[in-house]
């Protein structure tokens, strides 16, 4: 017995000490609450970290308003379809809030092929003095009662807990990429490779196809759903991006099903720069809506497009992320890191754009003032309340001093995660299985 | 156009490397990705084009301009349909049109997508030997690199039906069997049996549809080096997906991708045994 408990305690530290035990813990996604007062982080091993920004008090200023841990839950476990023979991942794709109703916090998470609604919510009260139980939950005797009294709520330690309060299941062959929710505050839509689905909050066992992209023939097939949103206002419009480059945006007012968009956004292939990976570096990663609902934005392997809805043949603004990688798209091909899906992200104002790249940096592009910025999360390069210092990518033979060549990026670290504090100037980036939170520097 | 600066040692690394990924993606956790498999296929097209483009360049070099001009006019009073019948009766006498004919007429043009799909069952089998000298066989068995195979077991990996084929002729419904024609004949009986197919199995929505559609082979790419077999059906569905017209894919094809030589599928033999290594 006792040999036995050494050998698993043995098991244990040589997996913490290894990297097949931190897979689980590497960050698949991130995002604020409308509020910008949560902060949720999804990861490979299925958990949910949620984070709660401090209150602000008079006595510290400094400590501007950091964010703590508040709930942590394991939102989904590996599961194993035994019909067709293959493990369904627990890690979540993507996470996206409700918007607060009353005190209790709302989310959906999903993995492949499960989106959950889970409910987060505080309790620091707890009824004391029941008559058939002690406190510590052991039946009492019956004989002992003597006199009856009633239980009175007493104060507790603060207890955060998550329970599922839906599950939406069944209703994706292929694997999940997005959900969004809509404006109405009712629906919502869960987006895999050919089937984009509606969904009612409170109904788990039915939803609506609305888009289905899978030919008769899967042969035919010639390109993916990568990503899907609900317009921020329009409750009735949503958008969706192929694996060829292009935008979709289609109204559900037209028909039930909404195979047949109403806008299409794509711009025209540059012949000149055609190569064995064109397909691959012009799939779309992400698109998002600015807030103010008049843009998508949209990433693919090298640049950033903004787009206005009212201009389908062009993007309005084209930003390169990093294209010194075009050079490699070989070696990045071999790696695999040319199938890296990275997310963009709008600032509250939608006068900034971010987004993710190698070696742990990260671009912020001013649409203002065409001015852009690469930054680098990295425990190293940023201490508490440092400043972070501008990077560069040296593209050409010489290198100054504190750039950096390409031939050294570290392509295992990427930041394909990010998100924008929804009023203020606060980022939350997700290197790996680090999160970084920065904010505007005060004055 | 891919750009030229791609050269077909390129094209040769990328379809072995981009054969290895979707190998890969069978056994990795979560299922296959639908995505990724349709990004690399689309670079195993490219590649592949480049390749081919490439190498009848290089048999168009190597043979005389006169020659090529000699046999097409010998041919153009021939049916093309009956050109690949000689072939199939006469082997020394088909050699050398078959190297030079096919150059220019080849087989029929790769499907463009509207066309039936072949059936998916028909991987692992023995193809005719002796009346296409150049387009070596691929056995299920492990059998050595003769041309001639007596006896051949054929899988069907998707009902797992293990036959027994005699002197490497297999049934009339196997589509390879019309590897040699290229007329619209024999696809009848072919599409017969994807109907019934289709009807036995009840739900056939799966990523694996994909990739088993990306199995099927093209009648005129049937030629494959000898291969010794460790890992049978994943080895042959990577040189059916590589051999596979992609229909979905090729929506349109120059005439020169038309012209799929034999030589030139032939002469991949060399590293396509390389990848069989895996």
């Amino acid at each position: 017995m006792e040999e036995e408990s050494d050998t698993r305690k043995i098991n244990n530290s040589f997996l913490r000490e290894h990297n097949y035990a931190t897979e689980a813990d590497i960050i698949s996604t991130v995002e604020f609450n409308s509020s910008g007062e949560l902060l949720a982080t999804g990861d490979k091993g299925g958990r949910v970290v949620v984070f709660q920004r401090e209150q602000e008090s008079k006595s510290q200023p400094q400590r501007r308003g950091e964010y703590n841990v508040y709930s942590t839950f394991q939102s989904h476990e590996p599961e194993f379809d035994y019909l067709k023979s293959l493990e369904i991942e627990e890690k979540i794709n993507k996470i996206k809030w409700l918007p607060q109703q009353n005190a209790a916090y709302f989310l959906l998470s999903t993995n492949d092929k499960t989106v959950k609604l889970w409910k987060i919510s505080e309790r620091d009260k707890r009824p004391e003095g029941y008559n058939l139980k002690d406190d510590d939950g052991r039946i009492r005797d019956p004989s002992t009662i003597t006199s009856l009294r009633v239980p009175v709520l007493q104060p507790m330690d603060l207890m955060v807990e998550a329970t599922a309060r839906r599950v939406f299941s069944n209703a994706h062959m292929y694997h999940i990429n997005s959900i969004s929710v809509n404006s109405d505050y009712q629906t919502y839509i869960s987006t895999d490779d050919l089937r984009v689905n509606l969904w009612n909050l409170e109904i788990t066992d039915r939803s609506f196809n609305i888009v289905d992209i899978k030919p008769a023939n899967m042969e035919e097939l010639t390109e993916v759903i990568t990503s899907a949103e609900f317009h921020p206002q329009q409750c009735h419009t949503f958008a969706y991006s192929s694996s060829k480059g292009s935008i979709r945006l289609c109204d559900m007012r037209e028909a039930a099903l909404c195979d047949k968009h109403c806008k299409y956004f794509e711009e025209p292939e540059d012949p000149s720069t055609r190569s064995f990976f064109s397909e691959i570096i012009s799939s779309i990663s992400d698109v998002k809506f600015s807030h103010n609902g008049r843009y998508l934005m949209t990433r693919d392997y090298l640049t950033v497009k903004v787009w206005d809805l009212q201009m389908e043949n062009k993007p309005l603004e084209t930003y390169q992320v990093h294209d010194y990688l075009r050079g490699k798209l070989c070696s990045l091909y071999e790696n695999d890191c040319i199938f890296d899906k990275f997310e963009c992200v709008w600032n509250g104002s939608d006068s900034v754009i971010m987004t993710g790249s190698y070696n742990n940096f990260f671009r912020m592009f001013d649409r203002n003032t065409k001015r852009d910025v690469t930054l680098e999360a990295s425990r190293e390069n940023s201490k508490p309340r440092a400043i972070l210092k501008p990077r560069k990518v040296c593209v050409s033979g010489k290198r100054r001093k504190d750039e950096i060549s390409v031939d050294s990026l570290d392509f295992s670290k990427k930041i394909l995660h990010t998100t924008w504090h929804p009023h203020e100037n606060i980022i939350a980036v997700a290197a790996t299985n680090n999160l970084y939170i920065f904010q505007d520097k005060v004055n | 156009m891919i750009s030229t600066m791609e050269c077909a040692a390129d094209a040769q690394s990328l379809i072995s490397i981009s054969l290895m990924k979707i190998h890969n993606s069978r056994t990795q956790r979560g299922g296959i990705k639908l995505h990724k498999n349709l990004l690399v296929s689309y670079v195993l097209r490219n590649a592949r084009q480049v390749y081919i483009k490439e190498k009848y360049a290089e048999i168009y070099r190597m043979q005389q301009y006169e020659e090529v001009m000699t046999v097409c006019n010998e041919i153009q009073e021939l049916n093309p349909l009956d050109l690949d019948a000689e072939d199939a009766e006469d082997e020394e006498q088909a050699a050398a049109h078959a190297r030079t004919s096919s150059a220019i007429f080849g087989c029929s043009p790769l499907d463009d997508g509207s066309k039936e799909p072949d059936p998916c069952y028909y991987r692992s089998c023995c193809m005719e030997p002796s009346p296409v000298p150049h387009c070596d066989q691929f056995t299920a068995n492990n059998s050595s690199s003769s041309s001639h195979c007596n006896k051949t077991t054929v899988l069907d990996l998707d009902t797992h039906v293990v036959t027994t084929v005699e002197n490497g002729y297999l049934h009339q419904d196997c589509c390879c069997c019309d590897a040699l024609q290229c007329g619209q004949g024999a696809r009848s009986p072919a599409r017969k049996r994807k109907v019934e197919f289709s009807c036995c199995v009840s739900d056939v929505e799966d990523v694996s549809d994909f990739t088993a559609a990306r199995k099927r082979a093209k009648r005129e790419d049937c030629c494959y080096s000898n291969i010794d077999y460790t890992d049978t059906s994943n080895i042959s569905n990577l040189i059916s997906i590589f051999g596979s017209g992609f229909s979905g894919l090729l929506s349109r094809q120059s005439d020169l991708e038309q012209i799929c030589s034999k030589q030139v599928l032939a002469s991949l033999g060399a590293w396509t045994r390389a990848i069989v290594a895996f």
